[in-house]
């Protein structure tokens, strides 16, 4: 029999301080990931290699200098990756393995839940954006400074989006038909979505991922502020996507 | 025996919880229905804090039902449900009570030390998660990720983060199911040490065991009512007459003529196949009456017991002996 000294579990209830709870969660959330093979696949290794591809390649057509814009399609295929591919299928199985519902019964809000994500799938996808410009940069590619502050707003925007998104299929599908389908329409995005290549067809430019990827080109190549209707389109699509996940997504 | 001590002592400016008169939890006329189906249909329930209630019925009865009501994860379609005077799925409600949801929860990937430590973050003066991983055993499985953990050490887990915030009540459903039966006893002897410390445990079961031994209260409901409340003791032993004579024999004995030889009191069944009852106020003469009547049917009574009736029975009694799809 074990005995445990009396008032060990006296009752002392009260809610952790919510900097720390944002805190730990946002860093759980990026540990995972980070720690997953697959995700690492998906999020890093692909489009490493494409930058890689795309600048020393010349299989697709793409304007001068290669590498800039290249770098701008990568940076904009590693956000879906990430903030939408990445993101359904970590819910799905998330939610098949009941974590919502135990954190749910924690005393973290709701709200702090998906800020939580929120920020872990910021700090991925910097860590990301990082590694890729650096590798950008050796590849030979100039970057005009007065860009920054676009690439970066542009970054945070495509992340949202993208990651309103991935709740909206991951939080509502069972976890195998989440995996399937998010695979498949990164698929569909990267190679006639606008991210690889930018297709002059006129409904393309209306789908997230062809405005990212057009937006960043922008400001990335001609360190410029990105066009009102790639902005517009990314914003509607993460208004709408946000208001159908929170009526859609079911905690188990 | 040995004696374990939460490595992390109280803190001064820890929050003092002054004893509650009201109860822990107050559910009346609770109904729910998923669709045309009733799956609680006018329960009523008390808990008195400081107890240690359990919800006992077959599958199906409505036993997590209710539970995820209290805990404020589903609500319902009528009724009330005060959690520490407070409705249930009140915001304020979550720092003060411990969840372990039936199955458990964790994501994938995660190692048992980081899910506790997540969840310790949550409270304002958490148990010490080292010591608690170690306490449920779980000190080998440190690294493991959650996925891979046995059922019974993801319940343990569970369990672990219905504790770590302290909380004054603490729902558990079905803890020990997966378990193996050491993990079971501590199980047991977490709840028995949750009561010393003056923590109200509702907890949901089917083992009777479990019910008999835990329990303060015990509510056994099926088909989402009330069948029959009370302390183990009162509802096993409501009756002094209440006993029970087991004995097992060839199957099909006609057992008229054995009904006949005992005083009229006493009731005669075979419950099972070969597995005779004769229930009612046990005396010698009745078990010497019952070995003659072997005798001259020419079988020999094999385990031979008196005994009173257990929960089992009591269970069996109410909610019917045929299997529930």
């Amino acid at each position: 029999m074990t005995t445990f000294a009396p008032g060990t579990f006296k009752p002392s209830p009260g809610r952790g301080s919510l900097p720390r709870m944002l805190f730990v969660h946002a860093r759980t959330e990026a540990t995972l990931t980070l720690r997953n093979g697959e995700q690492i696949l998906l999020t890093v290794i692909i489009p490493l290699a494409l930058l890689v591809a795309l600048s020393l390649m010349s299989v697709i057509p793409m304007p001068e200098p290669r590498v800039g814009s290249a770098t701008a399609r990568i940076f904009a295929l590693a956000i879906i990756s990430s903030a939408f591919t990445g993101q359904a299928i970590a819910l799905g199985f998330d939610r098949r393995y009941g974590v919502l519902k135990r954190l749910s019964a924690s005393a973290l809000p709701r709200w702090l839940l998906v800020a939580g994500r929120v920020c872990g799938a910021l700090v991925v996808v910097a860590l990301q954006i990082a590694l890729l410009a650096v590798t950008a940069l050796f590849l030979g590619w100039r970057f005009p400074l007065s860009g920054l502050p676009w690439v970066v707003l542009l970054i945070v925007l495509g992340t949202l989006t993208f990651g309103a998104l991935g709740v909206l299929l991951g939080g509502s599908l069972r976890a195998d038909i989440v995996l399937a389908l998010a695979n498949i329409i990164w698929f569909v995005l990267l190679m006639v979505g606008g991210v690889a290549l930018s297709v002059p067809v006129g409904f393309v430019h209306l789908l997230p991922s062809a405005a990212l990827a057009q937006a960043l080109e922008t400001s990335v190549v001609h360190g410029t502020a990105p066009g009102v209707g790639p902005v517009a389109v990314l914003v509607a699509w993460g208004v709408v996507a946000g208001a159908l996940a929170t009526r859609t997504t079911k905690l188990t | 025996m040995t004696q374990l001590r939460a490595g992390r002592p109280d803190r001064l400016g820890c929050v003092l919880v002054s004893p509650n008169p009201q109860p822990a939890v107050e559910v009346s006329g609770l109904v729910k229905r998923y669709g045309s189906k009733t799956a609680v249909d006018g329960l009523d329930l008390v808990q008195q804090p400081g107890t240690v209630l359990a919800l006992l019925g077959p599958n199906g009865a409505g036993k997590t039902t209710t539970v995820e009501i209290c805990e404020g994860f589903r609500t319902a379609d009528a009724g009330s449900v005060r959690v520490l005077g407070l409705p249930a799925g009140t915001e304020a409600l979550r720092p003060r009570i411990g969840v372990m949801p039936q199955g458990g929860g964790g994501y994938p990937g995660i190692r048992a030390e980081e899910m506790l430590n997540l969840v310790a973050a949550c409270a304002a003066h958490p148990l010490d998660p080292k010591w608690l991983i170690e306490v449920l055993g779980l000190g080998g499985a440190v690294r493991t990720p959650y996925k891979r953990l046995s059922g019974g050490q993801q319940q343990r887990l569970s369990l672990a983060c219905a504790l770590i915030g302290r909380p004054e009540l603490v729902f558990l459903d079905e803890p020990t199911a997966g378990m193996d039966p050491q993990a079971r006893r501590l199980v047991w002897d977490l709840v028995g040490a949750l009561k010393e410390d003056g923590v109200s445990v509702l907890l949901t079961t089917h083992l009777m065991d479990e019910a008999e031994s835990l329990a303060d209260d015990v509510v056994i409901i099926d088909e989402g009512r009330v069948v029959a409340h009370g302390s183990p003791a009162e509802l096993t032993a409501n009756r002094p007459d209440d006993q029970q004579l087991r004995f097992r024999a060839r199957p099909g004995l006609d057992t008229t003529l054995l009904s006949a030889a005992l005083p009229e009191r006493l009731k005669v069944r075979e419950v099972t196949r070969g597995a005779y009852v004769v229930e009612g106020l046990i005396d010698p003469q009745v078990v010497s009456t019952v070995t003659s009547w072997c005798a001259q049917q020419g079988v020999l009574a094999e385990e031979l017991t008196v005994a009173k009736r257990s929960l089992e029975d009591v269970f069996l009694e109410l909610t019917g002996r045929e299997l529930r799809s």
